[in-house]
Parts: structure tokens; C-alpha cells; sequence
């Protein structure tokens, strides 16, 4: 199964190597990896993806812990959360086919961020089945995908919920369970406001 | 300490090396010259610190190894850069496998020219990364001392380990103000899952008490954690027989009618049956390792299993546990032990004597003389002569195992040994490490013909220092546990396990050591005797039967109680029971 976890590290030379060292150790592939600094000076928040089995969890997450400068970390995957990917995707375009793809996008919510003569850039943010997804329907319509950049998987765990926000859950049931997610969060967000 | 270099001294990074040794109280280092660390080493003479110089690094490793596992301190080792610093790889991983507290302190390059492959620039903290608990690369002088001190901590806190200290040569040479107090590192951060929770103090009391056979398996920690006290009460007050792992030995006195020996693959036939029929297994630092296990499936598949232990990777790892009490050994038993009230006497301890049957009286001594000379009867004889009491160091393979089998040790730090890694050559210089650490003890160096021959040049760092080392080489002119393999398990195809051996006798003499060959039974005690009352070092070349075999053994993936008992001719058999 899929394990996410958030490590809080120093930010020092070699950490990147101390973490990325103990999963091959260990015989486990990092599916992602996002690093960058946190709201704590001197710290980087790692968001690490990676396969083992269920019961693996316990044992990364008690040897990542052994290493000096981890300073904290969480298994996210058994709680609620926000998961966010990002994704650039340039793809070959010519003033002819271009239209389908603006739909496209518009469908996904998706930006597109570059056009050229011969190719187009799509931006688009979201969870990484939304991604798949549109990368699915581009190759399935014969667009030429010519570079893929994606970030890795970035993941929060959610805070209480206010009443506002449980009822907008509620409503947004009919809808898939990501998206629904997408719902709240902007909701949420505006509560703030 | 410390307190002789006032705050803001200046120094030179070599000199707050030592200064922050000394303050630490570090009073030996085992250590090589060479280019990145001479300045170091220029330093060292204004210093009120011993240091012995070995004749390889992976001598330095191993004796700070010995002296750290004989003392409870941090062992220290120091070298050169490039093909010192690597020398001192084994020396490492062995300390890092098995718990040991070392700090190893390496020079390097100039920060100037890092990542050029200067000369004799290896990139040592790439390289021992997986086999430290932490390391450093240091290239300013004015982070020597609270690296220094740090890495000291680290070395001891929590599970031990040995930590690695890079420094470049200019951090050496340049100077800083040096402030012992304004070094000293923040508290170590505790494991964030290290915790014994009441609740499952409480279910493992109830597990203790509902317990019918239950079994302690006793591990290193109980040395590392000086719980031997603990452990005591726990096993006496409820009547629950202990089984020691091979670096458990020496924690729980050998001759107390409690204690079943060494368990696992070369362990006694009634210590793994104990365990297999066991209903409830106490496992106190010690982590389920397969030479221990067997067969994962098959192990002791009717108990349950409480497992008491300071590291939390270690839980759940091999065998699944049903409570887990993450914490320092000696602290957790005293928090389950008031919910526990006294046993008077149990039928399982009964039952467990039996299976002991005559083994248990085991005296080879009295065996007759069959004109043979079996290992067995050398470390019989040898722990006859100490009463058990010696610091043992030994190598590893055969005679390893017959030692735990047959040297009875009754206190903790007494057994020095390499178990997890495996590490052949270790003994000699472990000896040296531990008679460095413990001048007043007796100490043994035992090691076969083989494992001997790896690290046999620190014979003359035994000569150079006048160390007082008794060396007991168990010769059979084999890789013995290699042929014995090969016996049971590659139709006695006996390739490259032959192995030539110079004359040890003369070789100890070339270092101005004497020694004497031992061939009989009946020249055993009088060799053991004179090497004990001569002071000084003494070698003797003990010429053993070839082709004996360590029983029981259980071959690798079968279960714990599927031991290849002795064999009927075996001059060792004593009893049908061991048939």
C-alpha cells in the first residue's frame, strides 16, 4: 500500500541523503518525494510517498525518528487531509487542435500557461488522480505529450471543522469524494476570510 | 574538567579537540597518524590523555569497541583520512550492529579542496552513513567542540551507537575560542515513541501473572541498562526461568538456579525447548535476531510475547509482539515489578530442570582422558581457573560459540563479543580495548586459528603498551564453523576451509611474547595457570581436535527446536538426554 509521511528536518547538508538512505535500506521505493522549508526557521518539511507493506508503517516511521535530525514525524495516511499535486504538462498544438485542449483544461481546471506555435503548457493542481486523469483523457485523444513535470505529493492534515463546514460536506456528498474534498476546502478558506 | 581552559580561550582546532576530550573525560584514545589528522596529533603531547598506537584502524575501532562494552563509556578511535578512515569501516558497522558507544574521529582534506579526490580524500561520511548513528563533517574550528561534545551524547544516548567525526585539516589548524561550557549540546531529543504506558504496564503485569511457562529472554540491554538488579527480582519473585541471547551473557549470573544459558542456534537443547513450549516470552533488550528465532513461523507460535526495549524499530520487526514497552530496561521493570507479588514455586521451572536432565550437571572436567583435546575442555578448563569472573574477548565462529557454551560468565561487561556483524579479528583487539578500560581485571583473548590471523599485528601493540593479556588460540587448522558448514551442509566438500597458521608460539616470541603449545588435555591448566601468573602477555596455541562440531545446531530456517543434537561419539556426550 501507498504510506505518506511528514517529516520535519533540519535544513543542513546530507539530510536529504540520511532520509533518502533509509528507505533504500530498507528495499522500499520513494513514488514521491516534495521537500522545502516550513513555517519553522531552520527546518524543511518532507512530504515522502512511498510502497510497503501495511504493516511497515510502524518501523519507517520509528527508524526515520532515529535519525539526529528528524525533528518530527506523522503517517499521515489514517487521518484526514488535504492532498495537492502539481503538474506542468506542455503538449504539442497547433493552431488547429488547440481548442479541444482549452476545453480540456476548463473541464479539469487547469490553466494554460504557455503557448507556442507548436506546443501549448498546462498548469494543474490537485490530487494526483485529477492529474491522471487529464493526462489519461490527452493521451487517449492522440495529443502528443511532450514533457510532464510533476511535483509529488504535498499533504496536510486537516484542522477542526466548523458546523458551516460539516453541513458543505454534507451537501457536497453526490459529488466524488476529491472533489468534494476541493469543495470544503475552499469553503473553509472562506470562512477564514 | 574543563574548567582548566577558561571560557574563551584561544585555541587551535586540534587543541580544542583535546581540550574537549579532556573535559569530557576521556583519558584513552586508540589511534594511527597520517597526513589530515598530524595536526591533531602535534597537539595531543599538551593533552593528560593515553594514547595507544594500534597497527591498523580496524584495531582502533574494534579496541575502543572492548573498551567501551568492558567500561559503559565511549570508546574513542582516531585516524587519517582516505584509507585510514575506511580502515576503520568494520570496526564501525560491528559497534553499530551491536549497540556500542564509540566516537571515531577521522581527518580529512582541506574544506579547500573537498570533492577534488585530493590525496587520501575519501568521502567517509557518505560512506559510514548507514553504519553510524550519526556523523559529522567539520570544517571550521570554532564547531569542533560542540560537535565533539555532541556526538559524545548521541554515541551514549538512548540505543547507543557509534558516531563519526570528520574534520577537515584546516579546521584543525585554525583557531577559535574555545568554551567548554558554551559547547555543551541541547538535551538529547528522546525517541518521540519512546514511552511505557501505564496501561500496558498493567496488561504486561497481567500477562506475567496469568502466565503458566513463561521465559525471560535476556538481551544486551540488560547490560546497557545495568538492569541486572531488576531482572533479578522479576525472575525470582515470579519463578520465571532465564534464557540469555549471546551478548545477554554475563547479565544474569550464569550459576543462578534460574538461569538456562544461551539460547538460539548453538544454545542448549533445553533452553530452546523451553522457549518453544513457552506460554509467555519476556523479551528485555535483546531484538528477535535470527540467529536467535529460527523459523519465524515456527517460533514459539503458543506464546505470548512481551517485549521490553529502548528502541521502537525494534518492535514488531521479526516476531509480532502482543505488548511492547518502549523504554530504558532497568526503568520499565522497576514500573511493572510492584504489580507483581511473589511466587512461591512452579511447576514450569520443575518442568524446565527435567528437560535439563543431566545436562545440567554437566562436568567435562571429569570426562577420562581419551588422549583427544576437545575446545570444549579448554574453555571448561579456562573458566575452572577464573571462576568465571574473567573479561573474555572473543572472535568469531567455533570457538565463539563453545565459549558461550562452556565459560559460565557471572557478571555483565565480562563477555566481549562480536554478534550481530559477525566480525572475525575482532578479538585481539577487543582484549586490548577492555584490559585499556579495566587494567585491574583478568582478560582473555580467545580466538581461532583463522579469525587470529586478521588482526594478529596488534600482538605487537600488546608488546609496545606491556598489556597484561592472556591469548588463548584455539587452533583446529580450519575455518572451523566454515568446515562445519560444509560438513552438514555441502556434502563435506571442504573447499578453502583448510587454512595454514604460522607458528603462533614463535610468532608471539618475534613480538618478545611468550608462549607455549598445548596439545593434551593434561597440559591445559598448567598453560592457563603460568599465562595467569606471569605479568605481562602470554600466548598459547591450543592444537584441538580438527573436525569437531558445535552441537546442538539448528541449521538456518529450521524451527528452534529442530536442533542436529550431539552425535552419538562424540566424547563430549554425557548423557542419553543429549543424544
Amino acid at each position: 500500500m501507498l504510506h505518506t509521511f511528514v517529516a520535519l528536518v533540519e535544513d543542513k547538508p546530507g539530510v536529504l541523503t540520511r532520509v533518502a538512505s533509509l528507505f533504500r535500506r530498507l528495499n522500499i521505493n520513494i513514488v514521491s518525494l516534495t521537500v522545502g522549508r516550513s513555517e519553522k526557521q531552520g527546518t524543511s518539511r518532507m512530504t515522502i510517498v512511498s510502497e510497503a507493506s501495511p504493516t511497515a508503517g510502524h518501523r519507517i516511521m520509528a527508524s526515520l525518528y532515529k535519525l539526529e535530525n528528524v525533528l518530527q514525524v506523522d503517517d499521515i495516511g489514517q487521518y484526514s487531509s488535504v492532498s495537492r499535486e502539481l503538474a506542468l504538462i506542455k503538449v504539442a498544438a497547433t493552431p488547429q487542435t488547440r481548442s479541444h485542449i482549452f476545453e480540456l483544461a476548463e473541464v479539469f481546471r487547469a490553466r494554460i500557461v504557455d503557448l507556442a506555435p507548436e506546443s501549448l503548457m498546462i498548469e494543474i493542481t490537485g490530487v494526483e488522480s485529477k492529474i491522471e486523469g487529464l493526462l489519461q483523457v490527452l493521451n487517449e485523444s492522440e495529443d502528443r505529450i511532450l514533457e510532464v513535470s510533476r511535483t509529488g505529493r504535498m499533504v496536510m492534515r486537516r484542522g477542526e471543522h466548523t458546523s458551516r463546514v460539516l453541513d458543505a460536506m454534507r451537501v457536497a456528498g453526490v459529488e466524488t469524494k476529491d472533489e468534494a474534498e476541493e469543495e470544503i476546502v475552499e469553503i473553509a478558506a472562506e470562512e477564514q476570510v | 574538567m574543563g574548567e582548566t581552559k577558561t571560557a574563551g580561550t584561544r585555541l587551535t582546532g586540534s587543541e580544542i579537540l583535546w581540550a574537549t576530550l579532556e573535559g569530557e573525560g576521556v583519558r584513552e584514545v586508540f589511534g594511527y597518524p597520517g597526513g589530515a589528522i598530524l595536526p591533531a596529533y602535534d597537539a595531543l603531547r599538551k593533552f593528560p590523555i593515553r594514547h595507544i598506537l594500534v597497527r591498523h584502524e580496524q584495531g582502533a575501532t574494534h579496541m575502543a569497541d572492548g573498551y567501551a562494552r568492558a567500561s559503559g563509556k565511549v570508546g574513542v578511535a582516531i585516524g587519517t583520512s582516505g584509507p585510514g578512515a575506511t580502515n576503520m569501516v568494520t570496526g564501525i558497522a560491528t559497534a553499530m550492529i551491536d549497540s556500542v558507544p564509540l566516537l571515531c574521529i577521522t581527518g580529512q582534506v582541506s574544506s579547500k579542496v573537498l570533492g577534488t579526490d585530493a590525496f587520501q580524500e575519501v568521502d567517509i561520511t557518505g560512506i559510514t552513513l548507514p553504519v553510524t548513528k550519526h556523523n559529522y563533517l567539520v570544517t571550521r574550528a570554532e564547531d569542533i567542540a560542540p560537535v565533539i561534545r555532541e556526538a559524545l551524547m548521541i554515541a551514549k544516548a538512548g540505543r547507543p551507537g557509534p558516531v563519526l567525526v570528520d574534520i577537515t585539516k584546516d579546521a584543525q589548524q585554525a583557531s577559535a575560542d574555545f568554551d567548554f561550557a558554551a559547547a555543551a549540546p541541547r538535551p538529547h531529543r528522546p525517541h518521540p515513541m519512546l514511552r511505557a504506558e501505564s496501561e500496558s504496564v498493567l496488561k504486561a503485569a497481567e500477562m506475567i501473572r496469568a502466565a503458566k511457562k513463561p521465559v525471560i529472554l535476556a538481551g544486551h540491554g540488560v547490560i546497557r541498562s545495568g538492569a541486572r538488579e531488576q531482572l533479578t527480582a522479576l525472575a525470582e519473585r515470579m519463578q520465571i526461568p532465564v534464557a540469555s541471547t549471546l551478548l545477554g551473557l554475563g547479565g544474569f549470573p550464569a550459576s543462578h538456579p534460574l538461569s538456562l544459558g544461551m539460547m538460539g542456534m548453538h544454545g542448549e537443547a533445553w533452553v530452546n525447548h523451553a522457549i518453544q513450549n513457552a506460554d509467555l516470552l519476556i523479551a528485555c533488550g535483546m531484538r528477535f535476531d535470527d540467529r536467535v528465532t529460527g523459523s519465524l513461523a515456527t517460533y514459539a507460535v503458543n506464546a505470548k510475547k512481551i517485549h521490553i526495549e529502548i528502541d521502537p524499530a525494534e518492535i514488531n520487526k521479526n516476531v509480532k509482539v502482543d505488548v511492547a514497552l518502549i523504554g530504558d530496561l532497568a526503568e520499565v521493570l522497576e514500573s511493572v515489578l510492584p504489580h507483581l507479588s511473589a511466587r512461591k514455586s512452579s511447576a514450569w521451572v520443575k518442568e524446565v530442570n527435567a528437560m535439563k536432565g543431566e545436562c545440567a550437571v554437566r562436568d567435562i572436567q571429569n570426562l577420562p582422558d581419551t588422549g583427544h583435546l576437545y575446545a570444549a575442555h579448554v574453555m571448561h578448563d579456562l573458566w575452572r581457573a577464573t571462576n568465571g569472573k574473567a573479561i573474555v574477548a572473543t572472535d568469531v565462529g567455533q570457538h565463539q560459540m563453545w565459549e558461550a557454551q562452556y565459560y559460565k560468565h557471572e557478571d555483565p561487561r565480562t563477555l566481549i563479543t562480536s554478534g550481530g556483524l559477525g566480525t572475525m579479528g575482532f578479538a585481539l583487539p577487543a582484549g586490548i580495548g577492555a584490559k585499556v578500560a579495566r587494567p585491574e581485571k583478568e582478560v582473555w583473548v580467545i580466538a581461532g586459528d583463522g579469525g587470529f590471523q586478521m588482526t594478529s599485528p596488534e600482538l605487537s601493540t600488546i608488546a609496545q603498551e606491556n598489556l597484561d593479556i592472556n591469548i588463548a588460540i584455539v587452533n583446529n587448522g580450519y575455518l572451523g564453523m566454515v568446515r562445519q558448514w560444509q560438513e552438514f551442509f555441502y556434502d563435506k566438500n571442504y573447499e578453502s576451509s583448510p587454512i595454514l597458521s604460522p607458528d603462533f608460539v614463535k610468532l608471539a616470541e618475534a613480538h618478545g611474547i611468550p608462549g607455549a603449545t598445548v596439545r593434551t588435555r593434561a597440559e591445559v591448566l598448567p598453560a592457563v595457570q603460568a599465562s595467569r601468573e606471569r605479568k605481562g602477555p602470554f600466548v598459547i596455541n591450543f592444537l584441538v581436535e580438527k573436525e569437531d562440531s558445535v552441537y546442538p545446531m539448528i541449521p538456518a530456517g529450521k524451527a528452534l527446536h529442530e536442533m542436529i543434537r550431539r552425535p552419538g561419539h562424540n566424547p563430549l556426550i554425557e548423557t542419553a538426554q543429549d543424544a
